[in-house]
């Protein structure tokens, strides 16, 4: 079977339509945003429109510099888009808010708190009783192997370490979805492939809505139930693909006929982008 | 195993740690020499006494005025008008100087009178508060604050202006609300740069100290070396000196043990 022809047969249904039973809780819709530089406009998300569905693990590949963290951005509502709009549930994004947890690109612990104030954060600023805090932070710092760090300060971490801080500091505030911004992009390979066993693990235990960007393909299918390609900048959506591959997954997938089908498919679609790029 | 490296070699190496002995021996050397220098100096005769004093003069000045109690007299009125000066120029420009750093609007209103106002020598208003305040304690203490003040308000700005916005951003979306922000990201965020800030100005507080007791002033360390000098006591013009450099040494490891306590995770 051709890449094409397996991917036909794992994804026949128009692919952005909600299947039934599936609500979209993250709706993008037409959005488009400029950013204003020196009198001249800079067109970095030129109207894209994505559905994810609930309990979705949602992966968005780029070429660099096409706006994918402006992308997420805009979803934290960090960023207000200059026409379209962006749906959680039925609420329009307004604004930055505890229900949508992030990730950052850079490290962006807290460094004059511990693992575990840093996890505790968003709970404080809810007021959260203690024991009821205490009850949720264990239960984080024990999901990425954190307890024994949980006096540490950041700079005594290294980056997988701070990483997996911020995951747990996002996910105790129970957000509705998880947006992460190449959050192991800045880690070497095997610490990377640590990182995507610990999030697939955990992933498995709270199924969020996950939002989550990287320049790394392998990643993109290993992790993702759908992958959106981007075009360059001014970024499009270019193809949504369905990653036909069952779950739980795990890290020899990467050799499975299916995972290297679909992987032809990126290649191929980043490859004009790239070409397309460069005159 | 690593090669053993010889001592010479680690000395000639840039940024390479050398051993504690060798670092205090140092240090006591350069001391020595400064002192044997001086030494060399008077006893040898080569410096006139009223020049120069030798090191037993300048320990004698000391017990002396140890003795008679001018010596802590003159202390505590230095360190009084250094003290309460710093301490209310501190009060006002650390706050001031945060919200200067994160709204734009402040910075705009603050920024361009601030910035005019610090590149005035400080010493071109002491006949001013003279004229205004007199010659009492509130004049020193007018001008350590107008020396520190406007040096710290824009290092702070500074400091808090160079706060990561991912910071402020990451705390958003954990639910933190403006206030939350300010109070629980931009202020610890700034506190080690904040304490840097103070022990630098608290430098320069001593400097403008001995400038205000030098014009106008009936006691404090500035005030007896003008007195010795009238007198030709150059061995207790050479006390104060000391003293000051002291009390300097003093108040900074002060600010070294705050940071410390204060902001172990920056150390
Ligand atoms: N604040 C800004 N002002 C002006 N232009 C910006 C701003 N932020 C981003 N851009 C531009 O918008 C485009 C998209 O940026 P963005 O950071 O979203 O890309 P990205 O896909 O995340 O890139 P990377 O893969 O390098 O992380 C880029 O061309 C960038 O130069
Ligand atoms: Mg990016």
């Amino acid at each position: 079977m051709s890449a094409a022809e397996i991917l036909r047969a794992a994804a026949p249904v128009e692919t952005s339509a909600p299947v039934a039973g599936e609500t979209p809780r993250l709706r993008i819709q037409d959005v488009r945003l400029e950013y204003a530089t020196r009198g001249k406009t800079v067109v970095a998300i030129d109207n894209i429109s994505i559905d994810v569905p609930d309990n979705q693990f949602a992966v968005i590949v780029g070429p660099s510099g096409c706006g994918k963290s402006s992308l997420l951005y805009l979803v934290a509502g960090l960023a207000q888009p200059t026409s379209g709009e962006i749906l959680l549930g039925d609420e329009e994004v307004d604004g930055p808010g505890p229900d949508r947890g992030m990730v950052f690109q850079s490290y962006t612990l807290f460094p004059w708190l511990t693992v575990r104030e840093n996890v505790e954060f968003g709970l404080k600023r809810r007021k959260m009783p203690a024991a009821e805090r205490e009850a949720i932070v264990n239960r984080y710092l024990n999901e990425t192997g954190l307890a024994a760090f949980h006096d540490a300060y950041p700079k005594q971490l290294s980056g997988g370490m701070m990483q997996r801080v911020a995951i747990a500091r996002a996910l105790a505030n129970d957000p509705k979805i998880l947006l992460m911004d190449e959050p192991f992009g800045a880690l070497d390979s095997q610490t990377r492939n640590t990182m995507q066993k610990l999030l697939l693990r955990v992933w498995e235990e709270n199924r969020k809505t996950v939002l989550f960007v990287t320049h790394d393909i392998d990643e993109a299918i290993l992790l993702g139930d759908r992958i959106y390609v981007m075009t360059a900048r001014p970024g499009r959506l270019k193809e949504e693909i369905i990653v036909p591959i069952a779950r739980p997954r795990t890290m020899d997938m990467v050799m499975d006929p299916e995972f290297i089908a679909v992987k032809r498919r990126i290649l191929e679609l980043l490859k004009n982008e790239i070409k397309d790029d460069e005159h | 195993m690593a090669r053993k490296r010889s001592v010479v070699d680690l000395c000639l190496t840039p940024k390479e740690e050398v051993p504690g002995a060798l670092r205090y021996l140092v240090s006591t050397l350069v001391w020595l020499l400064v002192i044997g220098a001086w030494s060399f100096a008077t006893y040898g005769g080569f410096m006139q006494d009223i020049f120069l004093p030798s090191p037993t003069a300048v320990i004698g000045a000391f017990f002396r005025l140890l003795d008679d109690g001018t010596l802590a007299q003159h202390i505590w009125a230095s360190l009084q008008v250094v003290v309460i000066g710093f301490l209310i120029s501190s009060l006002l420009a650390v706050p001031l100087g945060l919200l200067m750093g994160t709204f734009r609007v402040v910075q705009a209103g603050l920024e361009p009178l601030v910035n005019f106002i610090r590149y005035l020598p400080v010493t071109s208003f002491v006949p001013l508060f003279i004229l205004w305040i007199g010659i009492g304690i509130e004049q020193r203490i007018m001008v350590i604050f107008f020396g520190t003040f406007f040096q710290q308000l824009v290092m702070i700005a500074d400091v808090s202006r160079g706060v990561s916005k991912d910071l402020l951003n990451a705390s958003y979306t954990l639910g933190a609300s403006r206030r939350d922000a300010l109070l629980h990201v931009l202020t610890p965020a700034s506190l080690p740069g904040i304490v840097d800030t103070l022990r630098i100005t608290m430098g320069w507080a001593w400097t403008y100290l001995v400038v205000a007791e030098l014009v106008a002033a009936s006691s404090g360390l500035g005030y007896i070396s003008m007195k010795a000098m009238r007198g030709f006591q150059v061995d207790v013009i050479f006390l104060a000196i000391a003293v000051i450099g002291l009390l300097g040494l003093f108040t900074d490891t002060i600010f070294r043990l705050v940071r410390l306590r204060l902001v172990p995770w920056a150390n």
